[in-house]
């Protein structure tokens, strides 16, 4: 299957992601030829086959909901890009 | 001393025996990284300081006499799992400068039991790669051929050891990233069963498919360190509740009455004439050790890497999307709002591959293709792990090649993905279906590179892979090669 260069930017947009547009030829090539390889599952008839969403069948233990890490607020904030008086910054989102 | 001569499990009794102080251990593997890691680039980071800290905490717990199978023991951690205080980079620009908060569990419970980690090895972007070209700190050279990759994602684990840089590393393996590039560089590497080591901690690319495991010169060694790492963690959810064998107790020399079968689909056509000379010959040995050999059939073996390339770059795009440049990692100049510092901090940020499979996970989960794709891959996914579960009802194990290839030249497939994503043909099956599997040296081709095989067995059955390797490696020299640096 091919894919248009128009859904790549589409795609992009919703990845939060921009394709130079010299870099756009090779990629739309190139995400062409994986989606060409993932078809060939269209040969399985798979109609009755339960869908596999965890590498194994086990439960998944519930277990009582304690809080048991600290306030680490100094710690989390000093990997942050910028902030400002214990709070992350960002630009401004509302004039 | 030379370092690069010693075994794991050799290093353990001679620190018993203090022919040797972990001190001077960690300072000749730290002087060895010195002098040869800028050839091959394996390690991003080396930890000089945290190393002889360690080093002179675990002489003292030898001192009196309360040391574990892994006090003192050099190792290298993939660059991974989140060190608390040391720099963990995932191999991107986008975490150049993080600084873990919080320590993984993995780390964790090797820093308890005293190991020496010398710093954090060189990997693939986010582990999405088989050739480790991807890293944004530069490609790992093969120790073995430094005109060559050394396999990936975890290629810097793999070459450290190839190169005698550490006495065992942790890698992660998702689609094959720790057998692979074992394989191809001429060590042991067991990627273990989903859920036997706790993913709490590590950089997550495709959750229901990583794992972490131990990547060793032998079996034997594996074995030690698979022990210190395995286990239930209440803080990974998907951690298997099941006691952990006494693994160093279950290594046995022969394999009497044990049904290895041999899956007619890992034996293309065009598999490369040496791997397939060398796996005759360990078949053979298997046989002189007792096993009985089968042929079995997988049949969905084909549709392993299109299953996998829609399930993990899925799980890789939302697992991603974390990387906004807010709360920490990269963030681009002088955004103009909010959207612009989303889109540039993560298209300045991310590499051509990371970027690659987002996209194509958000293709596959946008709206009306779900079905289509990612519905379709995981109904797959259950066909293919049901070949595996019916052909252990009348086998042990089972017996592939590691890789279709030898060591490939660097900047061979860079450019073309869907000939990268072939290199993991043989190992991809196993993450999809859960099991543990593990790469043992097994040949060498032509020009010496070394040939990898595969063993695959039921999960939780570590301890089979462990024993099998064990007893292959009592009968063969392979894995004790070593290149010349």
């Amino acid at each position: 299957m091919s894919i248009q260069a128009e859904t790549v930017k589409q795609v992009a947009v919703l990845a939060r992601l921009k394709i130079a547009d010299e870099a756009l030829p090779a990629f739309v090539q190139q995400m062409s030829n994986i989606l060409s390889l993932v078809e060939q599952l269209n040969e399985l008839d798979t109609q009755n086959i339960a869908p596999m969403s965890h590498a194994l069948d086990m439960p998944i233990p519930e277990r009582p909901d304690i809080v048991c890490n600290a306030n680490r607020k100094e710690a989390m904030l000093s990997n942050a890009p910028d902030c400002v008086d214990g709070y992350f910054q960002v630009p401004k989102i509302i004039e | 001393m030379d370092p690069s001569q010693l075994t794991l499990v050799q290093t353990q009794s001679m620190l018993r025996a203090r022919q040797i102080s972990a001190r001077e251990l960690a300072i000749a593997f730290l002087d060895r990284i010195d002098r040869i890691n800028p050839d091959i680039n394996a390690f991003i980071t080396v930890d000089r300081e945290g190393a002889l800290r360690a080093a002179q905490q675990a002489d003292e717990r030898l001192h009196q006499g309360n040391a574990t199978p892994m006090t003192g023991i050099p190792i290298g951690v993939k660059d991974l799992f989140c060190t608390e205080n040391l720099r963990t980079t995932c191999g991107s620009k986008m975490l150049s400068r993080f600084i873990p908060p919080y320590e993984s569990t993995v780390t964790r419970k090797l820093k308890e039991a005293g190991a020496v980690i010398l710093g954090k090895t060189n990997m693939d972007e986010f582990a999405m790669g088989s050739s480790n070209e991807t890293s944004w700190f530069g490609p790992v050279k093969n120790p073995w051929d430094p005109q060559r990759i050394p396999g990936g994602s975890s290629g810097g684990s793999a070459a450290a050891l190839a190169a005698g840089l550490a006495l065992a590393t942790i890698g992660t393996d998702t689609g094959g990233s720790i057998r692979q590039p074992a394989a191809l560089t001429g060590i042991t590497g067991l990627k273990p069963t989903y859920g036997r080591v706790s993913r709490y901690g590590m950089i997550a690319f495709a959750s229901s498919l990583d794992q972490a495991g131990p990547m060793a010169r032998s079996a034997e060694d594996a074995a030690v360190v698979l022990q210190c790492i395995a286990g239930h963690d209440a803080q990974d959810s998907t951690s298997i509740r099941a006691d952990v064998p006494d693994y160093a107790k279950t290594l046995y020399p022969r394999m009497d009455a044990i049904r290895i079968g041999i899956p007619t689909e890992y034996r293309p056509d065009n598999l490369l004439p040496e791997i397939q000379q060398a796996l005759e010959k360990a078949e053979q040995i298997f046989r002189d050790l007792g096993a009985v050999l089968v042929p079995v059939s997988l049949p969905h073996t084909r549709y392993a890497i299109p299953t996998y390339y829609i399930i993990a770059p899925a799980e890789a795009s939302s697992n991603l999307a974390r990387y906004d440049g807010i709360r920490f990692g990269y963030r681009c100049q002088d955004p103009v709002d909010l959207k612009d510092l989303y889109t540039r901090t993560r298209t300045e940020g991310f590499g051509d591959e990371v970027k690659r499979r987002i996209m194509l996970g958000t293709y596959v989960l946008s709206s009306g293709y779900y079905d289509a794709y990612y519905r379709k891959a995981q109904k797959v996914r259950r066909l293919i792990a049901n070949d595996f579960h019916e052909a252990f009802k009348s086998v042990d194990l089972l017996l592939t090649p590691t890789t279709p290839t030898t060591a490939f030249p660097l900047g061979d497939k860079i450019d073309d993905p869907v000939a990268m994503y072939l290199s993991d043909l043989f190992t991809i099956n196993v993450n999809l279906a859960g099991l543990p599997g593990i790469s043992i040296p097994c040949g060498t081709d032509a020009q010496g590179l070394p040939i990898g095989m595969q063993l695959i067995a039921p999960i939780l059955k570590e301890e089979n892979l462990l024993s099998a390797a064990h007893a292959f490696q009592t009968a063969t020299t392979w894995h004790q090669r070593k290149p010349e640096l």
